[in-house]
């Protein structure tokens, strides 16, 4: 019981990783958005715990797709 | 008094007693609305400061006549506060999360608590986000504690009973109570509870005045008997009048506290149900007839209400509706319009120098020679009607800058459009062709978009007026440029029905036509163009194949090759050595081999040549192509001759015997199942009990053999069967249709399972309790030619029922998910950088469908087709 389970080394959970302040920036700038009009994600949701994110980061959500084989998709990280 | 304003911005929020008074243009005293003279009396409902509806009499607040005067607002003081039924739920929020001490009032949060929600509160109003959602936790939070953090006064539970009574404890607190401990809590405290101070106080959801709406809002009606009808609304206010001077008169004669209290409960009644006549809980308000009444909430809610029925939805001008009929010889782009219609409906056009001669005798034919015109416009802005007008002089003093609203004429662009409008090909641009008959013409091929037929449908047309719109209209919404669904990047309009076996009987492999038959189909298509080369000479007779007329529809350099609808898919296929000529090559636009079926042109189905010439040779080509191929189809039906019968579905008598002998070894098949089973020793599959792996054998065997029955049945169904041709080539019907006609029905079944319903042990009292036997659960092992038998028939039924009912609920609900689902995505949009945001400028998809990838402008979902680049680049 007390084993932590690897919430990002299952299969079908995407990868997560927490943006850097450059990155950040750089990705609001490419968008020309504020980062609270980014899709969110409760820091309590097990993959932001995972990947160790904070309420105010951004999450960068790479993605299978079977269309277009790599998606990238982000998210504001918010208390949850 | 006009006075142009701009709108800065619009605060909801709700009206103290004072803003209602300050609206108010008078107070109203008095129930009686009319004297016996039918003269509004002065203090009652009808006062002529509230308005005037009777042409002829003047509005004594702003002295205008019944045509401009807006009305005013009137006000009726009660004698005792009463909740606002539309709030209540706001005001067991306010009541359970403050203090009920009288000197404190405050919200039942510690103020570090406060100054935290205060702050979130604060941030997410920056950021635009949904501040008033955390109010909702803070009132679930400040309602759980139980004594007071400001002056540890205790609390006592406040309970909430509908309709609109509140309880502490035991004590019942009446509206006044209610409000003064609303005016209690300070306006520090009510953003933290979701509500803004500046434009609202919660005491103001108990109500000590009734504004009372102008007449023009609830006019009165005056039928031929001179009896004059109120409306509902002046209906109910004409009870609150009564009930609240009752009750004022009571208070005035010091009457027995039971009795104002009584009184009081009635005046609450009639102001709710004045506001809402369908509160739960509450009995509804009718009028004498017995007839439900209509009141405030109930002319803006639901489908006929003020929001969907008359904001989202309005009735509009330049728009008509009459049935639909088909006519397969105008083009897809266009509509048949009536010369009544046409001469009804109007496009402004503006008077220049090119025009200015041929618009002058528009002017002279007026309202009724057709194609005439309905108004004029001078450039001063005056109109001149042509029905009364000289139109001879007008005519002759036509100016340029003049406007014309002339008759529709052929070549005019008109919006279709057929209900439900479920997706964007249910409203199309047409160009006008004006028709005889009374009913609007559609191509065929534009069937599938609008999912229409002629059992009856009716559609409309709308007429866009600028000239921008109508540009739009033709760049973005005609029929060609719809033709790709973006639903699945397929064409969803294409041939149906006759269109598929026409081209099949054309294409296929022995057709030989004489230089006459050619160019008798050539002309049907409205194809004039000349033969290529005969294929060859039969007894001295040049001839042309089929399938070199089809060609001449084609492009010089069409290639493509894809397997037919026909197609058996052999292990290996012999491409173009078919024996059925299931292999469709197209050289050079020449049909070598392959016929043509649903895979080549059928509407939502892969219609291969119809996608590649849209696609390679743009839309115009298609609409071309589309047009003449279904009038060379349905000229090559009529030509060759297509009929279907029910001798279609005759199968040998040896076929029958064979049939009804496989049905029987499946019925003593089943029977020794149920032996086997009954002697318990049925191996159950795994995760099934007995029964269900009992059944699940027995639907095997039963369904194997209505297979194999169709199967006997299918050798002696062969393509020289029309019924067959058109199964096969995916023009209409399936073969499990046929084979149902002409061999066997099959099990009937209810929520997926053989048939078990009805009385204790067994469906009918024809059978024995228990019995499994195929029979005895609905397998039906007649076919629809031979007939059923009755109980096969009421089996059938039952299997049919089940069907029916599911299509009239899934209608209903796939209705309201539409209406979600629009109301969800209307005001979203892809963005130049290829985001998908909404109107806030959130970001929903940070990459169009993940792959930035319209599905109706790709090739098969995808954006590049490489197979078709290196066909094209290294040849075949
Ligand atoms: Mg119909
Ligand atoms: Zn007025
Ligand atoms: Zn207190
Ligand atoms: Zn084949």
């Amino acid at each position: 019981m007390t084993e932590k389970w690897d919430v990002l080394g299952h299969e079908l959970v995407p990868d997560h990783k927490v943006l850097s302040k450059e990155e950040t920036k750089e990705l609001l700038k490419r968008f020309k958005i504020g980062a609270f009009q980014m899709p969110r994600i409760r820091s309590n949701d097990p993959a932001a715990m995972a990947c160790g994110a904070k309420p105010g980061d951004i999450v960068k959500i790479t993605r299978k797709s079977p269309t277009a084989g790599k998606v990238l998709a982000y998210r504001y990280v918010i208390e949850g | 008094m006009r006075i142009a304003k701009m709108i800065d911005r619009i605060d909801f929020g709700l009206m103290s007693s004072d803003d209602i008074r300050k609206m108010s243009v008078t107070k109203i005293v008095t129930a009686d609305t009319y004297d016996e003279d039918g003269y509004p009396i002065e203090g009652g409902l009808m006062d002529l400061r509230l308005g005037v509806i009777d042409p002829g009499l003047r509005c004594r607040t702003c002295g205008a006549g019944a045509r401009d005067c807006p009305g005013h607002f009137g006000h009726i003081e009660i004698a005792r506060p009463v909740v606002n039924i539309g709030y209540v739920e706001d005001i067991y929020d306010c009541l359970r999360a403050t203090c009920r001490s009288r000197t404190c009032g405050r919200i039942l949060l510690s103020d570090e608590k406060a100054t935290n929600i205060r702050k979130e509160i604060e941030s997410q109003k920056k950021e635009g986000g949904r501040w008033w959602e955390i109010s909702k936790k803070a009132i679930r939070d400040a309602s759980a504690v139980e004594t007071c953090p400001h002056c540890k006064e205790k609390k006592i539970k406040i309970k909430f009973e509908k309709p609109t009574s509140f309880n502490e404890g035991k004590n019942r607190l009446t509206p006044s109570d209610v409000r003064e401990r609303l005016e209690k809590i300070p306006n520090d405290d009510l953003l933290l509870m979701g509500i803004d101070p500046l434009v609202a106080r919660p005491e103001w959801m108990v109500l000590t005045v009734v504004p009372v709406p102008p007449v023009t809002v609830r006019p009165s009606i005056t039928i031929e008997s001179g009896v004059r009808s109120e409306d509902d609304m002046t209906h109910k206010l004409v009870d609150v009048i009564r009930i609240n001077q009752r009750l004022a008169d009571n208070i005035e004669s010091g009457a027995p506290h039971l009795i104002v209290e009584d009184l009081w409960e009635l005046l609450q009644y009639h102001v709710t149900t004045y506001i809402d006549n369908a509160v739960s809980g509450v009995p509804p308000a009718r009028h004498r007839s017995g007839r439900v009444l209509r009141t405030i909430a109930q002319r803006l809610r639901g489908k006929e209400g003020r929001f969907r029925g008359n904001l989202s939805g309005k009735r509009v001008d330049f728009s008509a509706r009459t049935v639909v009929s088909p006519d397969p010889n105008i083009s897809i782009n266009e509509i048949g319009l009536t010369e009544y219609v046409a001469k009804t409906l109007t496009v402004p056009v503006r008077v220049t120098e090119h025009n200015l001669e041929d618009l002058r005798n528009f002017v002279r034919r007026g309202p009724d020679a057709y194609p005439g015109a309905n108004y004029l416009m001078s450039p001063d802005g005056k109109r001149y009607d042509l029905r009364y007008a000289d139109r001879e002089e007008l005519a002759n003093n036509l100016e340029v800058g003049y406007r014309l609203e002339r008759h529709l004429k052929d070549g005019d662009i008109v919006l279709f459009n057929r209900q439900p409008s479920l997706h964007r090909m249910s409203i199309m641009a047409h160009e006008v062709k004006v028709l005889p008959g009374k009913t609007f013409r559609l191509n065929l091929s534009v069937c599938p978009p609008y999912n229409a037929d002629f059992d009856g449908d009716e559609m409309n047309v709308h007429v866009p007026q600028t000239e921008e719109a109508q540009a739009e209209a033709r760049i973005l919404m005609k029929v060609q440029e719809q033709i790709l669904s973006p639903r699945f990047g397929g064409p969803i309009i294409g041939g149906i029905q006759d269109h598929i076996t026409g081209a099949y009987l054309l294409t296929k492999r022995d057709t030989k036509l004489s230089r006459d038959d050619a160019q008798q189909l050539l002309a049907s298509a409205r194809m004039f163009k000349d033969l290529p080369k005969p294929a060859g000479k039969e007894d001295g007779e040049e001839y042309w194949t089929g399938k070199q007329i089809y060609s001449m529809l084609f492009p010089k350099d069409l290639n493509l090759r894809f397997k037919a609808k026909i197609c058996e898919n052999c292990a290996s296929c012999k491409k173009e050595d078919c024996e059925i000529d299931a292999y469709v090559s197209i050289k050079d636009g020449e049909l070598v081999t392959g016929v043509i079926d649903a895979r080549a042109m059928k509407a939502l189905d892969r219609c291969e040549i119809l996608d590649r010439i849209i696609k390679d040779y743009g839309t115009t080509a298609a609409k071309d192509y589309l047009d003449n191929a279904t009038k060379l189809s349905i000229a090559s039906a009529m030509k060759f001759g297509f009929t279907t019968g029910i001798d279609d579905e005759d199968i040998p008598t040896e076929a029958i015997d064979r049939i009804n002998e496989a049905i029987d070894d499946a019925k003593e098949k089943v029977k020794k199942l149920i032996e086997v089973y009954n002697a318990g020793e049925l191996e159950p599959l795994p995760g099934r009990s007995l029964h269900e792996t009992l059944e699940m054998r027995i639907m095997g065997v039963l369904a194997e053999s209505r297979d194999t029955a169709g199967s006997i049945a299918e050798k002696y169904l062969g393509l020289t069967n029309h019924a067959v041709v058109m199964a096969r080539t995916g023009a209409r019907g399936s073969m499990l249709n046929l084979t149902q006609m002409a061999a066997c029905v099959g099990q009937q079944s209810v929520r997926g399972e053989r048939i078990s319903r009805g009385y204790k042990g067994r469906t009918l009292p024809h059978f024995k309790a228990g019995d499994l036997g195929a029979d005895a659960r609905g397998f039906i092992s007649s076919s629809y030619k031979g007939g059923l038998k009755p109980l096969e028939f009421f089996f059938h039924a039952m299997g049919g029922r089940e069907g029916l009912v599911d299509t009239a609920v899934r209608t209903a609900q796939s209705g309201y998910l539409q209406r979600r689902l629009i109301n969800a995505l209307q005001d979203l949009r892809v963005e130049y950088d290829g985001t998908v945001r909404d109107d806030r400028g959130y970001i929903v998809q940070f990459v169009y469908g993940e792959d930035n990838v319209d599905p109706s402008r790709s090739e098969g979902g995808k954006s590049v087709n490489v197979k078709k680049i290196l066909s094209q680049i290294v040849g075949d």
